[in-house]
């Protein structure tokens, strides 16, 4: 059976952030049963709920910008009242997740993985007060590169993450650090707060400035990065200039996602549902 | 402030799996602290993926929570990364309730279910900032206490533990709770050893510190009552019928990963098959059987209100529950609960298990798991397993042809009487199970999983010294040489290290307890984890304490000897489990008591409780070591097993014949009882629901 696909929108706040991408998988599946939602279910040897979610959100970090894709069988959408299913949803979620918003969704819609392309971001950070970090920001954000050692599947890569970062702003002081907000792009390879973080690195008072940015992208900037990560680790760096940074990059004290954006063909952003809106279920796009 | 989760809160970023410290799980209680209530940690000695899905934890947790004057929380041992932070900070153990600290509890009680876990048990007293030994604590210390089938023994613990409760926990927390109440109401008169004394006297509470130990040179003597008003004897509590107790009603829903995350229902405690190495099938019985109804109520409830789709009818034998198919096609065809599938942890090896594991399976067919114990029949017999090798073909070809392709069998080495050939026919049946499934697949897979038998007090083969290390890897060394070459058939083992630390554990005394402080004090955390276990930690400490390994773990016992939980009673006579095991030695098996006459065990004719039985006839499948198909609804015939030619020179029974002695001599017995009424002895407790005790079967 080919099912209504239903779009839902939730929250992740308090102590239930620390549960995984894949716990959170678990959750709905078990929420949607309690709610009585009566979700279709795949073929085969081993039918599983058609389910589809979106970007992970790394475990500890909160969100305003959750999504799922379900598809549930048409006849009981048909009869369902939208701001009742967001309720009885949210009711059986546990405490600290909310359900915004639900909405159909035409079936030809590229899936969340696919479609969404940035996020914003609220990022509270230790190690730098608000004029530290715009220093730093904007040290970051004027040159060509912005390179970070990342680690997948076990191999260490450095990445230059900075066509991925799309804005960084200094909201200001707080009382164990500082508040920045950042778009950061999803694709080809989402740009995590702490990777962010983990750039920006705060001068040291009284020194000189940093030195020019080779400006080298690509293999050439990650062999570059890699050289001079080498020589860091086998002594004092021959470019005297590096100490003038601090040795501690910021460091995360939260994150909360605040939007997930798609952006059209035309080179508008969208969310992929907008909390302001609450379509109606079973009035919306034909499945 | 009485939460920790603001302290707790910085640390959870740096530590694995955070979600298993921050509660919140559905069907978690509201516990109301105040004056007058008595607070209860109840916790669990390993990780919360471990000890989060114990149901008997849960059941205490709920009946404790529904109480006016009791209130309960959960903890579980904080994995290593998060213990040091923890230390570090100075933050002591926590419920993950309401992140309330142990030392602000009244009892912390420890589910006890395996003896490995004994020095995190001593970890989790330590963490709460409570002394270790218990002659070490202050009156504002919370009480030390535990329950589960590790209690049987409780010597090992008796320094480290106020109390420990014997047998089902259902009444017992009750009446813990209104002695404590009490005491805290009165002004706490005598302090500590006041409340002690007066939970001595609670049916099925031990306070080992009312206990001395009396030794002859090295050996125990006796474990005696330093006061007259203190029980010589600790009997277990029974709850007599499962009916009045259907928890847990709101089975907690993790929030993350856990084992057998899944509805349990608890469909009947006990049982009376009578495995000899089997301790949960000896310590709980009788049978009690939770009606149908109830049955279907708790599952259909339980599915809706958590949101499951898998539901475990668990019991140490759920194929024997009585209408055991209708229960299972009621819950597969409820359309109110969706796709469900429904797990029997326990098959019995038989076709027609395989049958109805086939009608429950339909939506998701994993693998089935056999647990023949024993690669022989004579080894069989010897551990009252009665299951023919025909059995177990039978089941496996059902299955094969019903469309399973993995099979996992399960098998004990190092069991009594247990010769090599023993051993090596496991690798023969396994080799035949394939060989049935090359008929039906191209690729039949069977996993052969063997574990290195541990001896447990009050069972039968509680006397006999267990195998050493050495010779269980050299017995697992023959399977695995012998099965190098079998297409199709793997063998897991784990190393049989650990069995030594287990068996000291299982059947010590209450010397063997400085060997687990030294254990832990060097470091010896979460010896249920074989990247955590260190033979040579628990060989040292047994060597720095003076204790005599062979003596504890490998020595046969002797009747007359004293043994460390001879002033604890499970209900079962000491002579029916010497009988037992010289009947095991005879290779003589023991039909099921339910639906045969009693054998006295001493389980329900002590407690003045029966078996609860819907059923009075045993139900259909296999020969259940008749040698006759039962499946299509024979008889048993009335001698059960041949004797063993040796017997007669030892069995101390009354012989009468050349066959059957045993079975037909308790036959005997019973129906001279139930011609002769006497108080207290009846030929027959089983109570078939709705019929007269002792109508026709």
């Amino acid at each position: 059976m080919t099912g209504s696909r239903i779009r839902f929108r939730f929250s992740k706040h308090g102590k239930v952030r620390f549960t995984s991408h894949r716990d959170v998988a678990r959750i709905w599946e078990r929420s949607l049963r309690r709610a009585a939602v009566p979700v279709v279910y795949s073929a085969g040897f081993s039918p599983r709920p058609r389910i589809a979610f979106g970007l992970a959100l790394p475990t500890g970090y909160s969100s305003d910008a959750e999504y799922l894709d379900a598809e549930i069988d048409p006849a009981w959408v048909a009869g369902i009242d939208n701001e009742r299913l967001v309720g009885a949803l949210t009711a059986s979620l546990p405490t600290g997740m909310t359900t915004l918003a639900a909405a159909g969704i035409a079936s030809g819609e590229p899936s969340l993985q696919h479609a969404v392309t940035s996020c914003t971001w609220r990022i509270d950070a230790a190690g730098a007060d608000a004029t530290e970090a715009a220093e730093a920001v904007s040290r970051a954000m004027d040159g060509s590169e912005l390179l970070v050692q990342r680690e997948r599947k076990g191999r260490i890569t450095i990445d230059d993450i900075r066509p991925a970062v799309h804005a960084v702003e200094v909201q200001g002081n707080i009382t164990d650090g500082v508040r920045l907000t950042a778009e950061l792009a999803t694709q080809p390879r989402a740009v995590r707060p702490n990777e962010l973080l983990a750039s920006l690195r705060p001068p040291l008072r009284g020194r000189a400035d940093r030195r020019a940015n080779p400006a080298r992208t690509g293999e050439a900037g990650a062999r570059a990065a890699r050289e001079r990560s080498e020589q860091e680790r086998e002594g004092p760096p021959r470019d005297a200039e590096a100490v003038h940074l601090s040795a501690q990059p910021l460091s995360l004290l939260r994150a909360c996602r605040l939007h997930q954006w798609i952006t059209t063909d035309a080179g508008e952003r969208r969310e992929p549902l907008a909390v302001s809106v609450l379509p109606v279920v079973g009035a919306g796009v034909a499945p | 402030m009485s939460s920790l989760w603001h302290s707790l809160e910085p640390l959870l970023p740096q530590v694995s799996k955070p979600a298993r410290y921050i509660g919140g799980e559905a069907g978690m209680q509201t516990p109301r602290h105040g004056p007058g209530v008595v607070s209860w940690l109840l916790t669990y000695p390993d990780t919360y993926e471990i000890g989060l899905p114990n149901q008997g934890l849960q059941i205490l947790y709920e009946i404790l929570n529904e109480r006016p004057d009791a209130a309960a929380e959960r903890a579980y041992a904080p994995w290593g990364d998060l213990e040091a932070l923890m230390r570090a900070e100075g933050l002591p153990l926590f419920s993950l309730d309401t992140h309330r600290p142990a030392p602000l509890f009244d009892v912390i009680a420890f589910n006890l279910s395996a003896e490995l876990t004994y020095t995190n048990l001593l970890n989790c007293i330590d963490l709460a900032g409570v002394a270790v030994r218990a002659a070490s604590r202050s009156d504002s210390d919370p009480l030390v206490g535990a329950g589960g089938h590790c209690t049987y023994n409780p010597e090992p613990l008796a320094d480290f533990l106020d109390f420990a409760v014997l047998g089902d926990g259902e009444e017992a927390v009750g009446d813990i709770t209104a002695v404590l109440a009490d005491w805290k109401a009165s002004g706490r008169p005598g302090g500590r050893s006041g409340v002690l004394r007066a939970l001595a006297r609670v049916p099925g509470v031990y306070v080992p510190s009312m206990y001395e130990p009396v030794y002859d040179g090295a050996r125990l003597a006796a474990v005696e009552p330093r006061h007259p008003d203190v029980p010589a004897v600790v009997e277990k509590r029974t709850v007599a019928d499962l009916a009045d107790w259907p928890y847990p009603k709101q089975q907690l829903v993790p929030l993350t990963e856990v084992v057998h995350d899944r509805l349990n229902v608890e469909v009947f405690r006990g049982c009376t098959r009578g495995c000899r190495f089997c301790q949960a099938g000896m310590i709980t019985r009788p049978v009690r059987e939770r009606p149908a109804e109830q049955v279907r109520t708790m599952v259909g409830e339980g599915l809706r209100r958590t949101g499951y789709d898998e539901v475990a009818l668990t019991s140490l034998s759920t194929a024997d529950f009585s209408g055991i198919e209708r229960v299972v096609a009621d819950t597969v065809d409820d359309a109110g609960c969706g796709q469900v599938s429904v797990s029997l942890p326990s098959l019995r090896v038989d076709a027609f298990t395989v049958g109805i594991a086939a009608q429950i399976q339909r939506a998701r067919r994993t693998g089935l798991t056999f647990a023949p114990e024993a690669g022989t029949w004579r080894m069989r017999q010897v551990i009252n397993k009665l299951i023919t090798n025909d059995d177990l073909y039978s089941a496996v070809e059902s299955a094969y042809s019903q469309g399973w392709r993995r099979m996992k069998l399960y098998f004990l080495t190092g069991l009594p009487t247990e010769t090599d050939p023993d051993t090596l026919a496991i690798a023969e049946l396994a080799r035949n199970c394939v060989a049935l499934g090359r008929a039906h697949t191209r690729s039949p897979s069977v996993t052969v999983s063997v574990g290195g038998f541990v001896p447990k007090p009050f069972t039968p083969f509680q006397w006999f010294g267990q195998n050493t290390v050495a010779e269980l890897r050299r017995k697992i060394g023959l399977l695995r040489d012998d099965l190098r070459r079998t297409r199709g058939v793997q063998l897991k083992w784990h190393d049989p290290a650990a069995s030594l630390a287990e068996g000291l554990a299982s059947r010590g005394d209450r010397r063997v307890g400085a060997v687990i402080e030294h254990v832990w004090r060097h470091g010896g955390t979460f010896q249920e984890w074989s990247e955590h276990f260190d033979l040579k930690r628990w060989r040292s400490a047994a060597e720095a304490c003076g204790a005599d390994i062979d003596a504890y773990v490998h020595r046969h016992r002797t009747f007359d000897e004293a043994l460390p939980w001879d002033h604890l009673s499970a209900g079962l006579h000491k002579d029916f489990l010497w009988q037992d095991w010289r009947d095991a030695l005879n290779e003589v098996g023991l039909e099921d008591c339910r639906w045969t006459p009693c054998y006295d065990c001493g389980a329900c004719t002590g407690y003045g409780i029966e078996h609860v039985v819907a059923s009075a006839v045993p139900p259909a499948g296999g020969s259940q070591g008749t040698g006759v198909d039962l499946s299509r609804g024979a008889e048993i015939p009335v001698r059960l097993l041949d004797r063993h030619p040796e017997a007669g020179r030892i069995d101390r029974r009354p012989a009468t014949g050349a066959t059957g002695a045993v079975a037909r001599a308790a036959r005997e017995r019973s129906e001279e009882e139930r011609e002769t009424p006497r108080a207290g002895a009846s030929g027959s407790h089983t109570t078939a629901r709705g019929r007269p005790v002792g109508a026709a079967r």
